[in-house]
């Protein structure tokens, strides 16, 4: 088979992608095998040492914070949960407020879902001072309904599941009720796997969303039981060295190569449902 | 009553269209009925009101001895087939078809059985594990029909189901849907603005126009006895001729002749109504007309010329005689069969 010009071209320029992708990862991953000392004076590193497995034991167990109380894998835990939450919730309500705007044709569904997309002028950055007089108010600092229901309407995602259910013929929908489905199991029954596409690519985004979150669990939690990876990586991994706080170098990569796997996972486990949606299109 | 009675309905849709007017209708249990029209003419809205998907402005529909104008579709049990079909996407064929009856609640054993018996009938049993986008037109037309028996509902709806279909495969498929129709026996009504597909299809046949039932009757009947300009024009092909004229002391005097006798008081200006097989060469010619074009269809001639005045008139002859282009032809109407129509309401006076 020859190989045309244009494919070399095509090529190298894929795999310039790759490495930019790849490389700052395994310059990560390397550099946590190390000893901290060593990274601190040689720079980052391309080969494995052979501090690996004691700097993520050191990781994963050893108690940090303030109160010497709370550990990494606490603070994945943590994140997980919130970002699990935040993305459930966010894809259900959204696609039950978009069900509700395409399919009950009341007088109010257009201004609504404009009131709904205005929300995204004014992200939780904006409204921070009044959520957090809010949740507090409600008592509700310091959980984990706190860190999450603050965060779980979507104007974006009700607008893509909105866009979506608008492109499914009203045949089908009258096609199931005349088949006795109603409103909840035509709901069920199909916009929920007719959108499952959607939904996985939805669950992704917004998984990762919450699980990048910073302000919000910085300014919500006091209990450092509620840490999450984010906040984290700013406040653990000093060490005093003779009076001065030097930062522990290999244990922060081996924490960030860590804080990468629970969204990895979701989209490992998701794929399939997103992959399977691009290649076989269902009309 | 009859099984299905249509009362004074009336549709208004909410942006001001009225769709249709004050139409009373009634269908005998088992009977084929064709709602025959042009588009646009209100065809679909009566179709789907029965059907519970459009609200009744006003008027009553009675199905099997029950008032069902505020009944839900989902509860009305009837089954509709759309002219896309919409068949689920997602789900197989033989979910297709037993989605609706796992809304009943029935079991999986009756349910199993049902569906395999409507695959059969419908000879789409090797498919049952196949999604839609794997079937062709005709393949999708009968797992569309199978959703609609399978549930053995008080009366079928079609909502021209065959214009998706190439040619052959929509005669194929009208003729199966009679027969299928005639076996399962279930009281159906059958939306087209093919007046070939309602003629073949109809036990009986309501011609629709601008939202009015124009006429009611077997297609034989609406065939041989047109009561208006609108119907006499829409059934039949190749259309009916029609010519201008004028009555006076029971003659019409038309275009170019004259017949006497007319059995009608009226007096004015009518359209005369003649439909090209009713046409036939004679000595004493009534009609003369120079052919332009000849349409071979095998069995018949379809010959197309003009009159004196250059007006297009169409005759159809056996297929056994030459005519040959630019000839002129002596033509007489076969048995008296035409048809007065008065020019100002398009109603028949003869
Ligand atoms: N949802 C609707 N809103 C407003 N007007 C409609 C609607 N549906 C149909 N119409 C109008 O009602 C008339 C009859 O439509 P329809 O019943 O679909 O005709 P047909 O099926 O005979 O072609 C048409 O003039 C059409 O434009
Ligand atoms: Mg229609």
């Amino acid at each position: 088979m020859k190989i045309k010009p244009l494919q070399i071209i095509a090529h190298i320029i894929l795999i310039l992608g790759v490495l930019l992708m790849v490389v700052p990862i395994w310059i990560s991953f390397a550099s946590s095998s190390h000893d901290s000392v060593t990274i601190l004076t040689e720079g980052m590193k391309f080969h494995i040492g052979d501090q690996l497995a004691r700097n993520y034991n050191e990781v994963l167990n050893e108690k940090g914070g303030w109160s010497e109380e709370v550990t990494a894998a606490k603070m994945f835990i943590n994140s997980f949960i919130m970002a699990l939450g935040i993305a459930t919730l966010k894809v259900v309500i959204s696609a039950m407020s978009a069900y509700a705007l395409v399919y009950y044709r009341f007088k109010l569904a257009v201004p609504i879902f404009w009131l709904i997309f205005i929300t995204l002028l004014v992200p939780l950055e904006v409204r921070i001072f009044p959520s957090y007089k809010i949740v507090s108010d409600l008592g509700l600092t310091n959980s984990y309904t706190g860190l999450i229901l603050p965060l779980v309407a979507s104007a974006t995602a009700t607008f893509f599941f909105r866009q979506f259910y608008k492109t499914i013929p009203d045949e089908l929908l009258e096609s199931a009720k005349l088949d006795g489905a109603n409103a909840w199991s035509f709901f069920i029954d199909f916009l929920v796997p007719l959108s499952k596409t959607m939904i996985a690519a939805m669950f992704i985004f917004m998984f990762v969303y919450g699980y990048s979150q910073y302000l919000w669990p910085l300014i919500m939690t006091t209990a450092e039981e509620y840490w999450t990876v984010v906040m984290g990586m700013k406040i653990i991994y000093t060490e005093s060295y003779e009076g001065v706080a030097l930062p522990r170098t290999a244990e922060r990569f081996a924490y960030i190569i860590l804080s990468m796997i629970p969204p990895v996972l979701v989209v490992v486990f998701l794929q399939k449902w997103f992959i399977k949606g691009l290649i076989q299109t269902e009309k | 009553m009859s099984f299905l009675d249509l009362k004074n309905v009336t549709k208004i849709y909410p942006n001001g269209t009225k769709a249709v007017h004050e139409t009373s209708l009634s269908v005998d249990e088992g009977e084929f009925m064709v709602f025959v029209g042009p588009s646009g003419c209100g065809k679909s809205t009566l179709l789907r009101m029965v059907a519970g998907l459009e609200d009744i402005t006003e008027g009553d529909i009675n199905l099997d001895g029950k008032l069902i104008n505020e009944v839900d579709p989902s509860e009305r049990d009837v089954a509709m087939v759309f002219q896309n079909y919409a068949l689920y996407p997602h789900m197989n064929v033989y979910n297709n078809l037993a989605y609706g009856l796992k809304n009943r609640g029935i079991d999986k054993e009756t349910i199993e059985q049902k569906v395999n018996d409507a695959a059969k009938l419908l000879q789409i049993s090797d498919y049952l594990q196949r999604k839609p986008s794997m079937l062709s037109g005709g393949q999708r037309q009968r797992v569309a029909m199978g959703r609609a028996i399978v549930r053995n509902p008080k009366i079928f709806l079609f909502d021209e189901p065959l214009s998706n279909l190439d040619a052959k495969l929509r005669i194929q498929m009208r003729l199966e849907i009679k027969k299928l129709q005639q076996k399962v026996g279930v009281t159906s009504i059958f939306v087209t603005h093919d007046q070939v597909e309602a003629m073949t299809l109809a036990d009986r046949l309501a011609v629709i126009n601008n939202g009015i039932i124009e006429q009611l009757g077997t297609p034989i009947e609406i065939y041989d006895n047109p009561k208006s300009l609108f119907v006499a024009g829409f059934i039949g092909s190749p259309q009916m001729n029609f010519l201008d004229g004028n009555i006076k002391n029971k003659t019409l005097s038309a275009e170019g002749f004259e017949i006497k006798d007319i059995g009608s008081d009226f007096e004015g200006e009518v359209k005369l109504g003649i439909r090209p097989e009713h046409l036939s060469q004679s000595e004493n010619s009534l009609i003369n007309l120079k052919v332009d074009l000849v349409e071979q269809l095998g069995s018949d001639n379809l010959v197309y010329g003009q009159l004196k005045d250059k007006k297009d008139f169409c005759y159809r002859c056996p297929g056994n005689l030459t005519i040959e282009k630019g000839a002129d032809l002596s033509l007489n109407i076969e048995n008296n069969k035409y048809y007065i129509f008065d020019k100002s309401t398009g109603k028949r006076v003869n």
